[in-house]
């Protein structure tokens, strides 16, 4: 095994246009642009999960999508594995699909009610035509479903006969039928109460260690991703502005994004004497985006620079990087705001 | 006054279904005590919500209450007229809904809403129309600066829906303490917020009663908000309570084996490398209900004893938990 990274993602942007009604058009109302990814490099290495985390809105589904052209990118490139991604044609991109998949976070919206388990987990194996006779693609089907925690027996059942739980293990046999290398787990846990959470992620984590594969692991939980990931990117309105190592990036986080979101994060520890760094506001829309740095608007360190003049991305330690005017002062926000 | 200020005594409260009997809510007891922020976590279904919609009168058909006693400031709840619970609501307990968006009228104006409570409910206004709404306008801008929301006045004017998820959280509680309730019964309200819209939140909640002197019940399935912002926490598991006493002990010292399961399920930075423990299983079906520890199928610690009725044991003063585990010696 080379050492390249398995996946290398750079410059990646994706912009939606917004809808426009035709009298708007005709009316002349400009076309509005939701710029959900703005830039983004990032590479993630073979057998690692590489969290994302972020407040709701700002770019991270859109981010796994756009690196597996479920969402076409506007700019930038994504090479899997050698390969680039981006400039393949439909039927090269359709057999890319079998070796990176993606798990959504609604396991209530995200699988056909219609349609019974077998038929949900077998559709892959017929597209990338891995299954050749109805009984192979049966056996293929139940094999992966008893590996992720359900029984054969339960494959001619319709999703709504599952509990959430359940049906997010659906979700994954479906990801997993292809025998894929790679895989966007968007959110997978979000909607579970806390004890099925625990048992779906040590499923994923298990599956993982068995299987060889490689995660892109989105979620809004810190500490899911504190728990399970490798890396961590922490993306504020489309852009990564901190980046490098778990313990590096979540015990000493050193954007002050990351260390607002740090320290909001309620603890189950009645010992705890937290310092508390509130950030005011929501955040800004994607359609009409802050200049300069576009944290400044709610950043208690921002000063003048910060306004005008977007900050570049440097190295602040081992494999750790963020993107800040007042790094060089080393300012944490906890320190100033006890000051 | 040493009495709480909410008690509530073996509420019972089912919904009679096509599959049969659903009892929600089995046996509960509450107690608010005065100025103090109670928790209320348990998993979805637990009966969290239908407990306290209970307390506001507010269970509806195919739901009914089916036994209890609701004690509120000296008063039974449960012998008032529809009238009486109506001014008993909005004047002296206000329960904010999971979902701001789906509980907020999406036709009126925002100004409208809190209006309509102030109107309702407030007997100091004046009588004289126009002092009148003078006197609503002045209160709902002050109750929308309580609540953070910059310019008010102007916002006054707006719908639910211009409002962002967190800004809508803050109009439901603006419209909850626009009477100055005794007591807030905050169900959710920041399970579909960020963390730190979430930490917004909570803060003005723990402000607002500082400062209003009111108690409050913050229900959430979230071990981490109940240990930053309550006093004392219940632990809710298929309709019956299973453990409850002060937080410093209920999370420091669990007695329940599910509240152990729950705390050992929570990843977190710090338990990196080492395996989390799932609570393995389900949530049993809330129909015919065998009398046993509900917990009996996920315990890891059930033993013959627990296949029997099981009632709180006190584990110390003031922290009890329904296990027969609980007050004697266990490694
Ligand atoms: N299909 C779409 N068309 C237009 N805008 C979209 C679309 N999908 C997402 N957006 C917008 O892009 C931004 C980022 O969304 P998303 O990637 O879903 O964020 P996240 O997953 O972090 O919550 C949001 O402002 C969202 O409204
Ligand atoms: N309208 C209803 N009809 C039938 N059952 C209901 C209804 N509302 C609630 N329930 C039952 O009551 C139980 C408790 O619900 P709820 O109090 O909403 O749980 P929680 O708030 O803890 O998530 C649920 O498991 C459900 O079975
Ligand atoms: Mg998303
Ligand atoms: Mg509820």
């Amino acid at each position: 095994m080379s050492d390249a990274p398995l996946l290398q993602v750079t410059g990646l942007t994706k912009h939606y246009s917004g809808h426009r009604s035709i009298g708007q058009r005709l009316g002349g109302v400009p076309q509005t642009v939701v710029k959900a990814v703005n830039d983004v490099s990032l590479s993630v290495r073979r057998g690692e999960i590489l969290g994302l985390i972020g407040e709701s809105g700002c770019g991270k589904s859109t981010l796994g999508r756009a690196i597996l052209r479920l969402h076409e990118p506007t700019e930038g490139k994504v090479v899997f594995d050698g390969k680039d991604v981006t400039a393949l044609d439909a039927d090269a991109l359709k057999s890319m699909r079998r070796r990176m998949q993606i798990i959504f976070q609604d396991p209530y919206a995200s699988l056909n009610p219609r349609r019974t388990v077998a038929e949900i987990v077998g559709l892959p194996l017929k597209l990338h035509g891995l299954a050749t006779t109805q009984d192979e693609v049966r056996a293929k089907v139940a094999a992966i479903i008893e590996k992720v925690g359900l029984k054969a027996n339960q494959l001619d059942r319709y999703p709504h006969q599952f509990s959430g739980g359940q049906r997010q293990r659906i979700g994954i046999a479906r990801a997993l039928i292809s025998n894929p290398e790679f895989i966007v787990c968007d959110e997978p846990v979000s909607a579970l109460d806390v004890s099925i959470q625990a048992q779906i992620i040590e499923l994923l984590l298990n599956l993982k260690s068995e299987l060889g594969l490689t995660y892109l692991f989105i979620s809004h939980d810190i500490s899911v991703i504190g728990y399970l990931s490798d890396r961590v990117a922490v993306m504020y309105l489309g852009e990564i502005v901190e980046m490098g190592p778990v313990d590096a990036v979540l015990s000493r986080p050193r954007h002050p994004y990351t260390q607002s979101l740090m320290s909001a994060v309620p603890e189950v520890d009645v010992h705890a004497q937290k310092s508390r760094v509130r950030l005011t506001g929501d955040l800004p829309s994607p359609l009409n985006p802050p200049s300069g740095c576009k944290f400044h608007t709610r950043c208690p360190l921002a000063i003048d620079i910060c306004k005008v003049k977007a900050p570049v991305t440097e190295t602040v330690g081992e494999a750790h990087t963020a993107a800040c005017h007042r790094l060089a002062e080393k300012l944490s926000l906890l320190e100033a705001a006890e000051a | 006054m040493n009495a709480p200020l909410l008690s509530v005594t073996d509420l019972r409260t089912v919904f009679d279904t096509r599959a049969g009997r659903v009892c929600a809510v089995d046996g509960v007891n509450v107690e608010v005590r005065r100025g103090e922020c109670l928790g209320v976590v348990g998993e979805s279904g637990s009966g969290k919500s239908v407990t306290f919609a209970s307390v506001m009168g507010l269970v509806r058909s195919p739901g009914r209450i089916d036994g209890g006693a609701i004690i509120f400031d000296g008063r039974d709840l449960r012998t008032l007229t529809p009238q009486q619970m109506r001014k008993v609501r909005g004047r002296d307990i206000a329960m904010t809904m999971q979902d701001a968006l789906t509980a907020l009228n999406p036709a009126l104006t925002v100004g409208e809403q809190i209006g309509e409570v102030l109107e309702a409910h407030d007997e100091t206004l004046p009588s004289s129309r126009g002092a009148r709404n003078a006197a609503i306008r002045e209160r709902s801008v002050e109750m929308l600066s309580l609540v953070g929301i910059p310019s008010a006045e102007s916002r006054l004017r707006q719908y639910p829906h211009e409002f962002s998820g967190g800004m809508r959280q803050r109009i439901m509680i603006a419209i909850a303490l626009a009477c100055r309730p005794k007591l807030l019964i905050a169900d959710e309200p920041t399970t579909a917020l960020d963390v730190t819209i979430q930490a917004q939140v909570l803060e003005l909640i723990t402000d607002i009663r500082a400062k209003l002197g009111m108690s409050v019940v913050l229900i959430t399935h979230d071990l981490g908000v109940v240990t930053e912002h309550c006093d004392r926490v219940m632990v809710m598991y298929a309709g019956q309570v299973v453990e409850e006493g002060p937080v410093r002990e209920v999370i420091g010292s669990p007695s329940h084996p599910y509240t152990k399961g729950l705390l050992g399920s929570i990843p977190r930075l710090a338990l990196r490398g080492q395996k989390i423990k799932p609570i393995e299983g389900q949530v049993p079906d809330l129909i015919d209900l065998p009398a046993q520890c509900r917990f009996y199928s996920r315990c890891t610690l059930r033993q013959d004893v627990c296949k029997s009725l099981i009632s709180m044991r006190e584990a110390t003063p003031g922290h009890s938990a329904r296990c027969v585990l609980v007050g004697k010696d266990r490694p």
